[in-house]
Protein backbone atom coordinates (compact mmCIF):
# COMPACT_ATOMS: atom_id res chain seq x y z
CA UNK A 1 0.00 0.00 0.00
CA UNK A 2 2.46 2.36 0.75
CA UNK A 3 5.05 1.82 -2.26
CA UNK A 4 1.64 2.24 -4.12
CA UNK A 5 0.39 6.01 -2.80
CA UNK A 6 5.08 6.32 -3.35
CA UNK A 7 4.42 5.13 -7.04
CA UNK A 8 1.40 7.40 -7.55
CA UNK A 9 3.80 10.56 -5.45
CA UNK A 10 6.33 9.79 -8.58
CA UNK A 11 4.17 9.73 -11.01
CA UNK A 12 2.24 13.15 -10.11
CA UNK A 13 5.47 14.73 -9.83
CA UNK A 14 6.92 13.55 -13.03
CA UNK A 15 3.82 14.39 -14.99
CA UNK A 16 3.84 18.16 -12.87
CA UNK A 17 7.59 18.44 -14.20
CA UNK A 18 7.29 17.69 -17.73
CA UNK A 19 4.02 18.74 -18.71
CA UNK A 20 3.88 21.59 -16.83
CA UNK A 21 6.04 24.00 -19.41
CA UNK A 22 4.10 22.71 -21.99
CA UNK A 23 0.58 23.48 -20.61
CA UNK A 24 2.09 26.94 -19.39
CA UNK A 25 3.18 27.80 -22.96
CA UNK A 26 -0.29 26.47 -24.54
CA UNK A 27 -2.08 28.30 -21.78
CA UNK A 28 0.53 31.67 -22.31
CA UNK A 29 -0.28 31.45 -26.05
CA UNK A 30 -3.95 31.74 -25.29
CA UNK A 31 -4.18 34.52 -22.28
CA UNK A 32 -4.74 38.25 -23.14
CA UNK A 33 -1.67 40.52 -22.71
CA UNK A 34 -3.28 41.79 -19.65
CA UNK A 35 -4.10 39.27 -17.59
CA UNK A 36 -0.47 37.35 -18.40
CA UNK A 37 1.41 40.27 -16.79
CA UNK A 38 -0.66 40.81 -13.37
CA UNK A 39 1.21 39.03 -10.99
CA UNK A 40 -1.77 37.34 -8.96
CA UNK A 41 -2.85 35.66 -11.50
CA UNK A 42 -1.80 32.43 -12.96
CA UNK A 43 -4.41 31.00 -15.01
CA UNK A 44 -6.49 33.38 -17.53
CA UNK A 45 -9.86 34.00 -16.85
CA UNK A 46 -10.91 34.63 -20.92
CA UNK A 47 -8.66 33.12 -23.99
CA UNK A 48 -7.98 34.44 -27.04
CA UNK A 49 -6.63 33.37 -30.22
CA UNK A 50 -5.26 37.14 -31.47
CA UNK A 51 -1.27 36.22 -30.52
CA UNK A 52 -1.50 33.61 -32.68
CA UNK A 53 -2.74 35.53 -35.63
CA UNK A 54 -0.50 38.06 -34.87
CA UNK A 55 2.29 35.49 -35.08
CA UNK A 56 1.12 34.03 -38.44
CA UNK A 57 -0.28 36.84 -40.25
CA UNK A 58 1.68 40.24 -38.78
CA UNK A 59 5.23 38.73 -37.70
CA UNK A 60 5.43 36.50 -40.87
CA UNK A 61 5.07 33.19 -38.93
CA UNK A 62 3.20 31.54 -41.46
CA UNK A 63 5.15 32.01 -44.18
CA UNK A 64 8.15 30.64 -41.82
CA UNK A 65 5.63 28.17 -40.80
CA UNK A 66 5.74 26.70 -44.02
CA UNK A 67 9.12 27.57 -44.73
CA UNK A 68 9.67 24.53 -42.42
CA UNK A 69 7.43 22.36 -43.29
CA UNK A 70 8.79 22.43 -47.42
CA UNK A 71 12.77 22.02 -45.93
CA UNK A 72 11.45 18.90 -43.83
CA UNK A 73 9.51 17.30 -46.63
CA UNK A 74 12.24 17.73 -49.15
CA UNK A 75 14.78 16.64 -46.72
CA UNK A 76 12.35 13.91 -45.83
CA UNK A 77 12.29 12.48 -49.84
CA UNK A 78 15.92 13.53 -50.59
CA UNK A 79 17.46 11.19 -47.76
CA UNK A 80 14.71 8.17 -48.05
CA UNK A 81 15.64 8.25 -51.92
CA UNK A 82 19.25 7.58 -50.83
CA UNK A 83 18.96 6.24 -47.56
CA UNK A 84 16.78 3.50 -48.17
CA UNK A 85 18.81 1.27 -51.09
CA UNK A 86 22.13 1.77 -48.74
CA UNK A 87 20.04 0.40 -45.75
CA UNK A 88 18.92 -2.25 -48.00
CA UNK A 89 22.49 -3.15 -48.83
CA UNK A 90 23.42 -3.23 -44.89
CA UNK A 91 20.22 -5.42 -44.05
CA UNK A 92 20.75 -8.02 -46.42
CA UNK A 93 24.20 -7.90 -48.59
CA UNK A 94 27.42 -10.24 -46.99
CA UNK A 95 30.23 -8.79 -48.68
CA UNK A 96 33.67 -7.82 -47.87
CA UNK A 97 34.33 -4.05 -46.93
CA UNK A 98 30.56 -3.74 -45.73
CA UNK A 99 31.56 -3.41 -42.13
CA UNK A 100 33.80 -0.26 -43.14
CA UNK A 101 30.23 0.83 -44.64
CA UNK A 102 28.99 0.64 -41.41
CA UNK A 103 31.63 2.14 -39.33
CA UNK A 104 31.40 5.36 -42.05
CA UNK A 105 27.85 5.30 -41.51
CA UNK A 106 27.83 5.14 -37.81
CA UNK A 107 30.93 8.13 -37.55
CA UNK A 108 28.66 10.05 -39.58
CA UNK A 109 25.70 10.06 -37.24
CA UNK A 110 28.00 11.84 -34.89
CA UNK A 111 29.14 14.58 -37.21
CA UNK A 112 28.27 17.81 -36.08
CA UNK A 113 26.17 19.11 -38.12
CA UNK A 114 26.70 22.98 -37.69
CA UNK A 115 29.65 23.13 -39.25
CA UNK A 116 28.84 22.57 -42.66
CA UNK A 117 26.45 25.80 -42.84
CA UNK A 118 29.02 28.45 -42.83
CA UNK A 119 31.23 26.68 -46.13
CA UNK A 120 28.07 25.85 -47.70
CA UNK A 121 26.94 29.84 -47.59
CA UNK A 122 29.83 30.05 -50.30
CA UNK A 123 29.13 27.56 -52.64
CA UNK A 124 25.25 28.24 -52.11
CA UNK A 125 25.75 31.66 -53.40
CA UNK A 126 27.96 30.72 -56.15
CA UNK A 127 25.13 27.86 -57.27
CA UNK A 128 21.75 30.16 -56.84
CA UNK A 129 20.81 28.16 -53.24
CA UNK A 130 21.77 30.60 -51.59
CA UNK A 131 18.27 31.69 -48.74
CA UNK A 132 16.58 29.29 -50.37
CA UNK A 133 14.28 26.14 -49.47
CA UNK A 134 16.30 23.47 -50.71
CA UNK A 135 19.46 24.41 -50.00
CA UNK A 136 18.67 24.17 -45.95
CA UNK A 137 16.67 20.68 -47.33
CA UNK A 138 20.17 19.45 -48.78
CA UNK A 139 21.85 20.36 -45.28
CA UNK A 140 19.21 18.86 -43.27
CA UNK A 141 19.46 16.29 -45.51
CA UNK A 142 22.90 15.32 -44.51
CA UNK A 143 22.46 15.14 -40.71
CA UNK A 144 19.00 12.62 -41.35
CA UNK A 145 20.53 10.43 -43.60
CA UNK A 146 22.62 8.56 -41.18
CA UNK A 147 19.95 8.22 -38.98
CA UNK A 148 17.59 7.06 -41.63
CA UNK A 149 20.22 4.65 -42.92
CA UNK A 150 20.49 3.12 -39.74
CA UNK A 151 16.73 2.63 -38.55
CA UNK A 152 15.61 1.97 -41.53
CA UNK A 153 18.29 -1.26 -42.15
CA UNK A 154 17.17 -1.94 -38.67
CA UNK A 155 13.70 -2.53 -39.95
CA UNK A 156 14.54 -4.39 -43.32
CA UNK A 157 16.72 -6.74 -41.65
CA UNK A 158 13.67 -7.53 -39.41
CA UNK A 159 11.80 -8.42 -42.12
CA UNK A 160 12.67 -12.20 -42.78
CA UNK A 161 14.46 -12.65 -46.09
CA UNK A 162 12.72 -15.66 -46.77
CA UNK A 163 9.32 -14.23 -47.90
CA UNK A 164 11.99 -12.39 -50.61
CA UNK A 165 13.20 -15.04 -51.89
CA UNK A 166 9.71 -16.87 -52.03
CA UNK A 167 8.62 -14.32 -54.52
CA UNK A 168 11.95 -14.64 -55.79
CA UNK A 169 11.46 -18.32 -56.91
CA UNK A 170 7.91 -17.35 -58.08
CA UNK A 171 9.38 -14.92 -60.64
CA UNK A 172 9.74 -11.97 -59.44
CA UNK A 173 12.84 -9.54 -59.69
CA UNK A 174 14.71 -8.68 -56.96
CA UNK A 175 14.07 -5.13 -57.05
CA UNK A 176 10.09 -6.47 -57.94
CA UNK A 177 10.12 -8.63 -54.66
CA UNK A 178 11.23 -5.49 -52.63
CA UNK A 179 8.64 -3.40 -53.82
CA UNK A 180 6.06 -6.20 -53.52
CA UNK A 181 6.81 -7.76 -50.55
CA UNK A 182 9.16 -6.07 -48.21
CA UNK A 183 8.22 -2.45 -48.59
CA UNK A 184 4.68 -2.95 -47.77
CA UNK A 185 5.66 -5.21 -44.45
CA UNK A 186 8.00 -2.24 -43.49
CA UNK A 187 5.73 0.61 -44.27
CA UNK A 188 4.52 0.99 -41.31
CA UNK A 189 8.17 1.41 -39.43
CA UNK A 190 9.66 3.67 -42.82
CA UNK A 191 6.55 5.96 -41.51
CA UNK A 192 8.20 6.16 -38.48
CA UNK A 193 11.21 6.89 -39.28
CA UNK A 194 9.93 9.32 -41.44
CA UNK A 195 8.18 11.81 -38.52
CA UNK A 196 11.12 11.14 -36.95
CA UNK A 197 13.47 12.42 -39.55
CA UNK A 198 10.63 15.44 -40.10
CA UNK A 199 10.91 16.15 -36.23
CA UNK A 200 14.83 16.01 -36.70
CA UNK A 201 14.38 19.04 -39.52
CA UNK A 202 11.84 20.68 -38.02
CA UNK A 203 13.78 20.82 -35.02
CA UNK A 204 16.73 22.14 -36.34
CA UNK A 205 18.04 25.71 -35.89
CA UNK A 206 21.52 26.52 -36.45
CA UNK A 207 22.20 25.41 -40.07
CA UNK A 208 18.28 27.11 -41.11
CA UNK A 209 19.27 30.34 -39.35
CA UNK A 210 22.60 30.32 -40.89
CA UNK A 211 21.92 29.37 -44.58
CA UNK A 212 18.68 32.01 -44.89
CA UNK A 213 18.10 35.36 -44.73
CA UNK A 214 14.31 36.26 -45.72
CA UNK A 215 13.14 32.32 -46.60
CA UNK A 216 13.29 31.55 -42.68
CA UNK A 217 12.29 28.02 -41.31
CA UNK A 218 10.08 28.43 -37.92
CA UNK A 219 12.65 27.92 -35.27
CA UNK A 220 15.42 30.19 -37.46
CA UNK A 221 12.55 33.00 -38.00
CA UNK A 222 12.20 32.46 -33.64
CA UNK A 223 15.82 32.53 -33.15
CA UNK A 224 16.09 35.83 -34.44
CA UNK A 225 13.47 37.58 -33.42
CA UNK A 226 12.67 35.90 -29.93
CA UNK A 227 14.93 38.34 -28.08
CA UNK A 228 13.24 41.38 -29.68
CA UNK A 229 10.13 40.29 -29.90
CA UNK A 230 6.99 40.93 -27.27
CA UNK A 231 6.28 37.86 -24.69
CA UNK A 232 3.40 36.84 -26.68
CA UNK A 233 5.24 35.95 -29.87
CA UNK A 234 7.53 34.07 -28.56
CA UNK A 235 4.70 32.15 -26.33
CA UNK A 236 2.74 31.48 -29.52
CA UNK A 237 5.68 31.13 -31.48
CA UNK A 238 7.12 28.22 -28.91
CA UNK A 239 3.36 26.70 -29.00
CA UNK A 240 3.42 26.35 -33.32
CA UNK A 241 6.82 24.81 -33.24
CA UNK A 242 5.94 22.25 -29.73
CA UNK A 243 2.15 21.09 -31.63
CA UNK A 244 3.24 18.81 -34.42
CA UNK A 245 6.14 17.30 -32.46
CA UNK A 246 3.49 16.44 -29.85
CA UNK A 247 1.19 15.45 -32.37
CA UNK A 248 3.79 12.61 -34.37
CA UNK A 249 5.29 11.58 -31.05
CA UNK A 250 1.34 10.48 -29.97
CA UNK A 251 1.15 8.65 -33.42
CA UNK A 252 4.69 7.25 -33.47
CA UNK A 253 4.83 6.05 -29.51
CA UNK A 254 5.25 2.51 -30.26
CA UNK A 255 7.96 3.12 -32.38
CA UNK A 256 9.48 5.29 -29.51
CA UNK A 257 11.92 3.04 -27.83
CA UNK A 258 13.29 1.59 -31.63
CA UNK A 259 14.11 5.22 -32.78
CA UNK A 260 15.50 6.92 -30.20
CA UNK A 261 16.91 4.12 -28.08
CA UNK A 262 18.60 2.26 -30.67
CA UNK A 263 19.31 4.96 -33.13
CA UNK A 264 21.97 6.63 -31.01
CA UNK A 265 23.06 3.43 -29.46
CA UNK B 1 23.24 -15.01 -48.73
CA UNK B 2 26.77 -14.21 -50.53
CA UNK B 3 27.11 -12.51 -53.44
CA UNK B 4 30.95 -12.05 -54.69
CA UNK B 5 31.64 -9.64 -56.54
CA UNK B 6 28.34 -8.27 -57.06
CA UNK B 7 28.21 -5.05 -58.20
CA UNK B 8 24.48 -3.75 -56.87
CA UNK B 9 25.46 -3.39 -53.39
CA UNK B 10 28.22 -0.80 -54.14
CA UNK B 11 25.76 1.04 -56.67
CA UNK B 12 22.95 1.16 -54.09
CA UNK B 13 25.23 2.38 -51.73
CA UNK B 14 27.24 4.72 -53.66
CA UNK B 15 24.57 7.57 -53.63
CA UNK B 16 24.63 7.69 -50.06
CA UNK B 17 28.62 7.74 -50.25
CA UNK B 18 28.92 10.90 -52.63
CA UNK B 19 26.05 12.42 -50.96
CA UNK B 20 28.21 12.18 -47.76
CA UNK B 21 31.09 13.48 -49.89
CA UNK B 22 29.67 16.16 -51.00
CA UNK B 23 27.29 17.55 -48.29
CA UNK B 24 30.17 16.37 -45.02
CA UNK B 25 33.32 15.64 -46.19
CA UNK B 26 33.91 18.34 -48.74
CA UNK B 27 31.96 21.15 -46.68
CA UNK B 28 34.87 19.80 -43.86
CA UNK B 29 37.79 20.48 -45.82
CA UNK B 30 36.51 23.99 -46.66
CA UNK B 31 36.08 24.61 -43.16
CA UNK B 32 39.63 23.68 -42.47
CA UNK B 33 41.13 25.84 -45.28
CA UNK B 34 38.33 29.06 -43.80
CA UNK B 35 39.62 28.58 -40.45
CA UNK B 36 43.45 28.36 -41.93
CA UNK B 37 42.73 31.50 -43.72
CA UNK B 38 43.48 34.97 -42.66
CA UNK B 39 45.49 38.51 -43.05
CA UNK B 40 48.04 37.26 -40.65
CA UNK B 41 48.43 33.87 -42.14
CA UNK B 42 47.16 30.19 -41.11
CA UNK B 43 47.20 30.46 -37.63
CA UNK B 44 46.00 33.77 -37.84
CA UNK B 45 42.31 32.94 -36.81
CA UNK B 46 43.48 30.82 -33.45
CA UNK B 47 46.25 32.60 -32.80
CA UNK B 48 43.67 35.69 -32.17
CA UNK B 49 41.63 32.90 -30.52
CA UNK B 50 43.77 31.85 -28.01
CA UNK B 51 44.83 35.90 -27.25
CA UNK B 52 41.01 36.69 -26.41
CA UNK B 53 39.76 36.45 -23.28
CA UNK B 54 36.58 35.41 -24.77
CA UNK B 55 37.13 32.52 -26.13
CA UNK B 56 38.64 30.67 -23.09
CA UNK B 57 35.15 32.06 -21.27
CA UNK B 58 33.48 30.40 -24.05
CA UNK B 59 35.10 27.17 -23.80
CA UNK B 60 35.07 27.08 -20.09
CA UNK B 61 31.17 27.98 -20.04
CA UNK B 62 30.58 25.26 -22.60
CA UNK B 63 32.34 22.57 -20.56
CA UNK B 64 31.30 23.88 -17.39
CA UNK B 65 27.88 23.19 -18.40
CA UNK B 66 28.61 19.71 -20.15
CA UNK B 67 30.02 18.96 -17.20
CA UNK B 68 26.72 19.70 -15.10
CA UNK B 69 24.29 18.33 -17.18
CA UNK B 70 25.42 15.37 -18.33
CA UNK B 71 26.34 13.38 -15.32
CA UNK B 72 22.79 14.86 -14.14
CA UNK B 73 20.92 13.63 -16.91
CA UNK B 74 22.69 9.91 -16.60
CA UNK B 75 21.51 10.06 -13.13
CA UNK B 76 18.17 11.48 -13.71
CA UNK B 77 17.37 9.38 -16.58
CA UNK B 78 18.69 5.96 -14.54
CA UNK B 79 16.59 6.67 -12.05
CA UNK B 80 13.57 7.43 -14.16
CA UNK B 81 14.19 4.52 -16.42
CA UNK B 82 14.54 2.00 -13.51
CA UNK B 83 11.20 3.39 -11.93
CA UNK B 84 9.33 3.23 -15.16
CA UNK B 85 10.60 -0.27 -15.42
CA UNK B 86 8.78 -1.37 -12.48
CA UNK B 87 6.14 -1.73 -14.69
CA UNK B 88 3.34 -0.63 -12.64
CA UNK B 89 -0.13 0.18 -13.58
CA UNK B 90 0.18 3.01 -16.17
CA UNK B 91 3.64 2.89 -16.73
CA UNK B 92 2.98 3.00 -20.10
CA UNK B 93 1.02 6.14 -19.69
CA UNK B 94 4.45 7.72 -17.86
CA UNK B 95 6.61 6.88 -20.06
CA UNK B 96 4.74 8.65 -22.90
CA UNK B 97 4.47 11.63 -21.10
CA UNK B 98 8.60 11.88 -20.13
CA UNK B 99 9.04 11.54 -24.15
CA UNK B 100 7.39 14.38 -24.47
CA UNK B 101 10.76 16.60 -25.02
CA UNK B 102 11.77 14.03 -27.28
CA UNK B 103 10.44 15.85 -29.99
CA UNK B 104 10.66 19.18 -28.70
CA UNK B 105 13.41 21.69 -30.27
CA UNK B 106 15.40 23.51 -27.84
CA UNK B 107 14.26 26.55 -29.46
CA UNK B 108 10.56 25.57 -27.96
CA UNK B 109 12.07 24.30 -25.05
CA UNK B 110 13.60 27.09 -23.90
CA UNK B 111 10.60 29.38 -24.76
CA UNK B 112 8.69 27.02 -22.45
CA UNK B 113 11.20 27.61 -19.66
CA UNK B 114 10.86 30.92 -20.66
CA UNK B 115 7.01 30.96 -19.22
CA UNK B 116 8.28 29.86 -15.69
CA UNK B 117 11.25 31.93 -15.35
CA UNK B 118 10.48 35.08 -17.55
CA UNK B 119 10.05 38.20 -15.50
CA UNK B 120 6.08 37.52 -15.04
CA UNK B 121 6.41 33.70 -15.75
CA UNK B 122 5.29 31.28 -13.26
CA UNK B 123 8.23 31.19 -10.68
CA UNK B 124 7.61 34.90 -10.06
CA UNK B 125 3.75 34.77 -9.87
CA UNK B 126 4.02 31.60 -7.34
CA UNK B 127 6.82 33.74 -5.03
CA UNK B 128 5.20 36.55 -5.26
CA UNK B 129 1.65 35.68 -4.67
CA UNK B 130 3.26 33.05 -1.62
CA UNK B 131 4.67 36.51 -0.30
CA UNK B 132 7.91 35.11 -0.26
CA UNK B 133 8.93 37.85 -2.21
CA UNK B 134 7.32 41.16 -2.57
CA UNK B 135 8.70 42.56 -5.95
CA UNK B 136 9.49 39.93 -9.06
CA UNK B 137 13.10 39.37 -9.93
CA UNK B 138 14.91 38.38 -12.67
CA UNK B 139 15.79 35.50 -13.81
CA UNK B 140 17.48 36.07 -16.97
CA UNK B 141 18.87 38.95 -18.54
CA UNK B 142 22.66 40.00 -19.15
CA UNK B 143 22.78 41.93 -15.27
CA UNK B 144 22.33 37.99 -13.14
CA UNK B 145 23.77 35.89 -15.65
CA UNK B 146 24.35 33.24 -12.34
CA UNK B 147 20.53 32.52 -12.47
CA UNK B 148 20.75 32.80 -16.42
CA UNK B 149 23.30 29.71 -16.01
CA UNK B 150 21.16 27.64 -14.08
CA UNK B 151 18.18 28.32 -15.71
CA UNK B 152 19.78 27.18 -18.66
CA UNK B 153 20.91 23.82 -16.85
CA UNK B 154 17.46 23.22 -15.64
CA UNK B 155 16.15 23.67 -19.13
CA UNK B 156 18.79 21.66 -20.78
CA UNK B 157 18.05 18.62 -18.24
CA UNK B 158 14.45 19.17 -18.38
CA UNK B 159 14.67 19.25 -22.34
CA UNK B 160 17.35 16.11 -22.84
CA UNK B 161 17.21 13.99 -20.12
CA UNK B 162 14.39 12.05 -21.58
CA UNK B 163 16.73 10.79 -24.49
CA UNK B 164 18.99 9.23 -21.55
CA UNK B 165 15.78 7.82 -20.39
CA UNK B 166 14.91 6.14 -23.51
CA UNK B 167 18.29 4.70 -24.46
CA UNK B 168 18.57 3.18 -21.03
CA UNK B 169 15.34 1.71 -20.76
CA UNK B 170 15.51 0.44 -23.94
CA UNK B 171 18.98 -1.04 -22.37
CA UNK B 172 17.69 -2.24 -19.33
CA UNK B 173 15.03 -4.77 -21.00
CA UNK B 174 18.24 -6.78 -22.03
CA UNK B 175 18.39 -7.31 -18.28
CA UNK B 176 17.79 -11.30 -18.07
CA UNK B 177 14.51 -12.10 -15.59
CA UNK B 178 16.50 -15.28 -14.53
CA UNK B 179 19.58 -13.80 -13.74
CA UNK B 180 17.34 -11.95 -11.24
CA UNK B 181 15.36 -14.95 -10.06
CA UNK B 182 18.82 -16.44 -9.54
CA UNK B 183 19.95 -13.88 -7.32
CA UNK B 184 16.51 -13.88 -5.25
CA UNK B 185 17.55 -17.48 -4.63
CA UNK B 186 21.07 -17.03 -3.31
CA UNK B 187 19.57 -13.60 -1.33
CA UNK B 188 21.23 -10.77 -3.10
CA UNK B 189 19.78 -7.40 -1.59
CA UNK B 190 18.25 -4.67 -3.63
CA UNK B 191 21.48 -3.07 -3.96
CA UNK B 192 23.64 -6.04 -4.39
CA UNK B 193 21.36 -6.69 -7.56
CA UNK B 194 21.20 -3.59 -9.23
CA UNK B 195 25.40 -3.34 -9.14
CA UNK B 196 26.28 -6.90 -9.77
CA UNK B 197 23.39 -7.61 -12.27
CA UNK B 198 22.11 -4.63 -13.95
CA UNK B 199 24.35 -2.09 -13.83
CA UNK B 200 26.62 -4.39 -15.81
CA UNK B 201 24.31 -5.18 -18.40
CA UNK B 202 23.02 -1.68 -18.80
CA UNK B 203 26.97 -0.44 -18.96
CA UNK B 204 26.73 0.04 -23.00
CA UNK B 205 23.55 2.35 -23.24
CA UNK B 206 24.78 3.92 -20.42
CA UNK B 207 27.82 4.45 -22.30
CA UNK B 208 26.41 5.47 -25.24
CA UNK B 209 24.16 7.52 -23.83
CA UNK B 210 26.94 9.61 -22.27
CA UNK B 211 28.68 9.76 -24.94
CA UNK B 212 25.73 11.17 -27.36
CA UNK B 213 24.62 13.61 -24.90
CA UNK B 214 28.39 14.82 -24.33
CA UNK B 215 28.53 15.52 -28.10
CA UNK B 216 25.71 17.14 -28.30
CA UNK B 217 25.86 18.99 -24.95
CA UNK B 218 29.28 20.60 -26.38
CA UNK B 219 26.88 22.05 -29.01
CA UNK B 220 24.70 23.47 -27.04
CA UNK B 221 23.53 26.23 -29.10
CA UNK B 222 19.71 27.14 -28.96
CA UNK B 223 18.56 26.84 -25.11
CA UNK B 224 21.62 29.36 -24.54
CA UNK B 225 20.66 31.72 -27.07
CA UNK B 226 17.22 31.88 -26.88
CA UNK B 227 17.44 32.45 -23.18
CA UNK B 228 20.41 34.82 -22.95
CA UNK B 229 21.54 35.48 -26.27
CA UNK B 230 25.36 36.28 -25.69
CA UNK B 231 25.26 37.16 -22.23
CA UNK B 232 27.02 33.12 -21.60
CA UNK B 233 28.77 32.30 -24.57
CA UNK B 234 28.89 28.83 -25.83
CA UNK B 235 31.45 27.44 -28.37
CA UNK B 236 28.22 26.71 -31.43
CA UNK B 237 26.70 30.15 -30.25
CA UNK B 238 30.52 32.31 -30.86
CA UNK B 239 30.02 30.53 -34.22
CA UNK B 240 26.79 31.75 -35.01
CA UNK B 241 27.68 35.11 -33.29
CA UNK B 242 30.89 35.69 -35.59
CA UNK B 243 29.21 34.27 -38.83
CA UNK B 244 25.80 36.43 -39.01
CA UNK B 245 26.78 39.56 -36.68
CA UNK B 246 30.02 40.11 -37.83
CA UNK B 247 30.40 37.75 -40.81
CA UNK B 248 33.69 36.90 -40.76
CA UNK B 249 33.56 33.19 -41.94
CA UNK B 250 36.95 32.76 -40.79
CA UNK B 251 36.73 33.18 -37.32
CA UNK B 252 32.94 30.98 -37.55
CA UNK B 253 35.07 28.11 -39.06
CA UNK B 254 37.72 27.94 -36.71
CA UNK B 255 34.77 27.92 -33.69
CA UNK B 256 33.21 25.14 -35.77
CA UNK B 257 36.39 23.55 -36.13
CA UNK B 258 36.79 23.11 -32.02
CA UNK B 259 33.33 21.78 -31.86
CA UNK B 260 34.31 19.30 -34.43
CA UNK B 261 37.79 18.54 -33.30
CA UNK B 262 36.01 18.05 -29.99
CA UNK B 263 33.62 15.31 -31.50
CA UNK B 264 35.93 13.93 -33.33
CA UNK B 265 38.00 12.73 -29.99
CA UNK B 266 34.41 11.73 -28.55
CA UNK B 267 33.30 9.66 -31.32
CA UNK B 268 36.45 7.95 -31.57
CA UNK B 269 36.86 7.31 -28.29
CA UNK B 270 33.17 5.52 -28.48
CA UNK B 271 34.49 3.33 -31.62
CA UNK B 272 37.46 2.16 -29.76
CA UNK B 273 35.95 1.53 -26.56
CA UNK B 274 32.39 0.35 -26.96
CA UNK B 275 32.33 -0.78 -30.74
CA UNK B 276 28.23 -1.02 -31.09
CA UNK B 277 27.06 -4.02 -32.06
CA UNK B 278 26.06 -4.85 -35.89
CA UNK B 279 22.38 -3.28 -35.74
CA UNK B 280 20.70 -5.19 -37.96
CA UNK B 281 21.02 -8.24 -35.06
CA UNK B 282 19.57 -6.34 -33.15
CA UNK B 283 16.50 -7.59 -35.21
CA UNK B 284 13.78 -4.70 -36.23
CA UNK B 285 11.39 -2.64 -34.48
CA UNK B 286 10.29 -3.97 -31.40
Amino acid sequence: MIKKIAILVVCVLIFAWFVGPVFMIVIASLTPSTEYYKMDQILPRSLTLNHLESLFVRLKGWEATMNSVQVALWSILISFLIGLPAAYVLARYVFKGKNLLRIIVLMTRSFPVLIIAVPLITVYLRIGLNDTILGVSLAHTSMILPFIVIITSGILSGISVEYEEAGMVFGLSRFGSFLRITLPLALPGLAASAIYAFILSWNEVFVAAVLTLVNRTLPAHILNTAMTSPDYFKFAAGTVMAVPAMIFIFFTRKYLMSMWGISLK
Amino acid sequence: MVYKKDPVPFLLFSPLIAYLILFMGIPLIQTFILAFTSPQGPWGNFERLVRSGEFWVTLQNTLVITGIIVPLQLILGLALALFVNQRFKGYLFILYIIAIPLALSDVSASLMSYTVFGYSGLLNKALVMTGLIEFPMYFLGRHVQDRAFWVIIITEIWRATPLVFVILLAGLQAVNKEYLEAADIFGFSKWKKFTRIILPVLRPSMMAALLIRTLFAFQIFGVVWVLNDRGIPVMAGEAYYYQTQLHNPNMASAYGLMIALVSVIISWLYLVFFRPKKYEERGGLA
